[in-house]
């Protein structure tokens, strides 16, 4: 790899040592010895196995739940429901007060999406968790349910989630979250062309390699050690002990290597449910999920619906930008209030726009409920807006590079949500760009620079 | 239930167990033997992450019976470093940054290894079929063909 000092040399000392030079993981040698611990190459005497009744509804009442002949079968020694869970209503984000709580840990008088968890059998052998589960009687009266995120906004769509109310995210701004910037009415009159495109995802599953799951061992005073892939240790920590309503030095999270995560083990859904397991019988539990659990049942990457309306003028100025988004939260928050605000954010891309006017809002449906992968609220977004920008230059005859050089944000210009731009290095990261792809440009583009406006 | 005894060479070690009768070998190896370096990845054969080498044929632990195993001699990634010394496969997926989590990485270098033993100088598309069986979700596939075509080499220039 080349470094190429000539960019920001005011900004860098020249005593790397680490940058640029090949350095080994150091979690490598384990892994090519099979050495590497996962959470589930721990195994403890007496351990039981931990499966989840889950809803063949997307939504539906629950009349009334049997698990007499569950709890008859040979090797079943506990079966929980939603009585059984101390604190049963939570809210990932809730510690840092996004709320209100609106998921249940196992369902109580309703499920919301197909698969939804309502009763957790524990049983000496695998094999007998799964078979008791199947004896498990859920009486259900089936809802309409809603799917797509027009229908759900529209007025008399089945309410998802009565914690809500409504089929949206209420943020303190309002139904959605708002940037406003300029006029941007004004921009769209004054610009000689303007392009109104929409752009929309299906979800999309993490697959790791390594299934979601925990193993918890009751320690002899009172505490329990979880063993677990969990990408988020600190909110599962928090989130476990507002759930059992346990302090959190009763609770001892081991993390470690992950087998893969991709955002998909941040949820806190299987810890709480095996540690409540493990306390009321006093038995080390591992909850695992099946591959069939992590493609159907773990959240994935919310569906996204994109509306981007531009104003270009022929000299290739952007001068206005409106955007409305919606993101598919399932039937739950988890994370998702959070990555429809990062889009509102996000939208107006890298570039300066004088006018801008973002809408993002956070919808419910009897979906899976979504959440965190990989740059969640922005991914997608990157997506429609790039393939806005191609459109945009195509419209107005002009080299797609070379549009976005004389769009892109540079120091000291203003963001649409008031953050002055600072260290943007975009326009260096596109010379790069445009020589490495040997895709070249105006000379006068080669000689901007991040630092100096008018250039 | 009715315990059933199995007996097989693993790792050039001699090991007996009882087990239940339908017990997988993934399980076998994982949760009576102890040697966690098979993973887990669906228990249905369509990962790879359990790929173990018996009697010199790949196989997936997780839909192979332990009790077919008996006299059996097998070898799973935890056995092929010596005295502390890596294997040419994992000093070449330690080196091509062929390991990301790294829970793939056992088993590609299971069916790697069998590649190697069968065909030594090995193409990139016989590579890319030997491991169209095991799934990584980290890596994009590219850094592991090179480290199995790196390995080859180094393993060709030894013996020249
Ligand atoms: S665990 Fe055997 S193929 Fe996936
Ligand atoms: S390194 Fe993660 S699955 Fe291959």
């Amino acid at each position: 790899m080349e470094l190429r000092k000539s960019y920001f040399a005011d900004q860098r000392k020249d005593d790397l040592h680490e940058i640029g030079q090949p350095r080994p993981r150091s979690d490598s040698p384990g892994h090519v010895t099979g050495k590497t611990t996962y959470f589930a190459d721990r195994n403890f005497p007496g351990m039981l196995h931990l499966k989840m009744v889950r809803s063949p509804h997307h939504h539906a009442r629950i009349r009334s739940i049997d698990t007499s002949e569950a709890e008859k079968h040979p090797g079943v020694v506990k079966v929980l429901t939603a009585k059984d869970v101390p604190h049963n209503v939570y809210t990932i984000l809730i510690l840092i007060q996004i709320g209100p709580e609106d998921e249940t840990v196992l369902a109580d008088g309703k499920v919301r999406w197909k698969g939804e968890a309502a009763v957790a059998v524990l049983a000496e052998t695998e094999r007998a968790a799964q078979e008791a589960a199947a004896k498990v009687k859920v009486d259900y009266e089936v809802l309409p349910a809603v799917f797509d995120m027009d229908e759900a906004l529209k007025p008399g769509a089945p309410i998802v989630n009565e914690y809500h109310g409504r089929n949206y995210y209420l943020y303190d701004s309002g139904e959605c979250r708002k940037v406003r910037f300029g006029d941007v009415e004004a921009g769209f009159a004054g610009a000689d062309h303007v392009l109104e495109q929409t752009y929309q995802s299906s979800p999309i599953e993490h697959a790791p390699t390594e299934t979601t799951g925990c193993i918890v061992a009751p320690e002899g005073n009172d505490r329990f050690t979880c063993y677990t892939n969990t990408q988020a240790m600190f909110f599962t920590l928090d989130n476990t002990s507002i759930i059992l309503q346990m302090p959190g030095n009763k609770l001892h999270f081991v993390g470690g290597t992950v087998g893969g995560g991709f955002g998909g083990k941040v949820d806190v859904i299987v810890e709480p449910i095996a540690i409540l397991g493990a306390k009321l019988t006093g038995r080390p539990v591992c909850f695992i999920y099946s591959r069939e659990e992590e493609m159907q049942i773990s959240s994935p990457r919310a569906a996204e619906k994109v509306v981007i309306k531009d104003g270009v003028m022929n000299d290739g100025r952007i001068v206005a930008r409106k955007v409305t988004g919606y993101t598919d939260a399932g039937a739950y928050s988890r994370h998702s209030p959070y990555g429809a605000q990062k889009g509102a954010g996000h939208y107006p891309g890298p570039y300066t726009i004088p006018n801008v006017w973002i809408d993002t809002y956070c919808v419910y449906t009897n979906r899976t409920p979504s959440s965190a992968m990989r740059g969640f609220g922005v991914t997608i977004g990157d997506f429609a807006l790039e393939v806005q920008m191609d459109k945009l230059a195509r419209l107005i005859g002009m080299d797609p590079l070379e549009f976005r050089f004389i769009n892109a944000y540079r120091d000291g210009d203003m963001k649409a949500h008031r953050q002055p731009t600072e260290g943007a290095a975009l326009i260096e990261c596109m010379q790069e760009a445009s020589r490495a792809a040997n895709w070249p440009v105006a000379e006068k583009f080669m000689a901007m620079s991040s630092y100096a406006k008018g250039a | 239930m009715a315990k059933v005894p199995v007996q097989f060479t693993l790792n050039g070690a001699e090991k007996a167990e009882f087990i239940d009768s339908g017990t997988t070998l993934l399980h076998a190896l994982r949760d009576k033997i102890g040697d966690t370096s098979p993973k887990g990845g669906c228990h249905q054969g369509t990962c790879g992450a359990c790929s173990v080498i018996i009697d010199g044929e790949l196989r997936l632990s997780c839909l192979t019976l332990a009790e077919a195993c008996n006299g059996a001699t097998i070898t799973t990634t935890s056995g092929l470093s010596e005295g502390g010394v890596l294997h040419p496969l994992q000093r070449a997926f330690l080196d091509a940054f062929a390991t990301q989590c790294g829970f793939c990485t056992p088993g590609m270098i299971m069916a790697a290894k069998v590649l190697l033993d069968h065909t030594p100088n090995p193409s990139r598309e016989d590579v890319v079929e030997a491991l169209s069986g095991n799934i990584c979700r980290c890596t994009g596939y590219e850094p592991i063909i090179q480290a199995v075509l790196t390995a080859a080499r180094s393993n060709s220039q030894n013996a020249a």
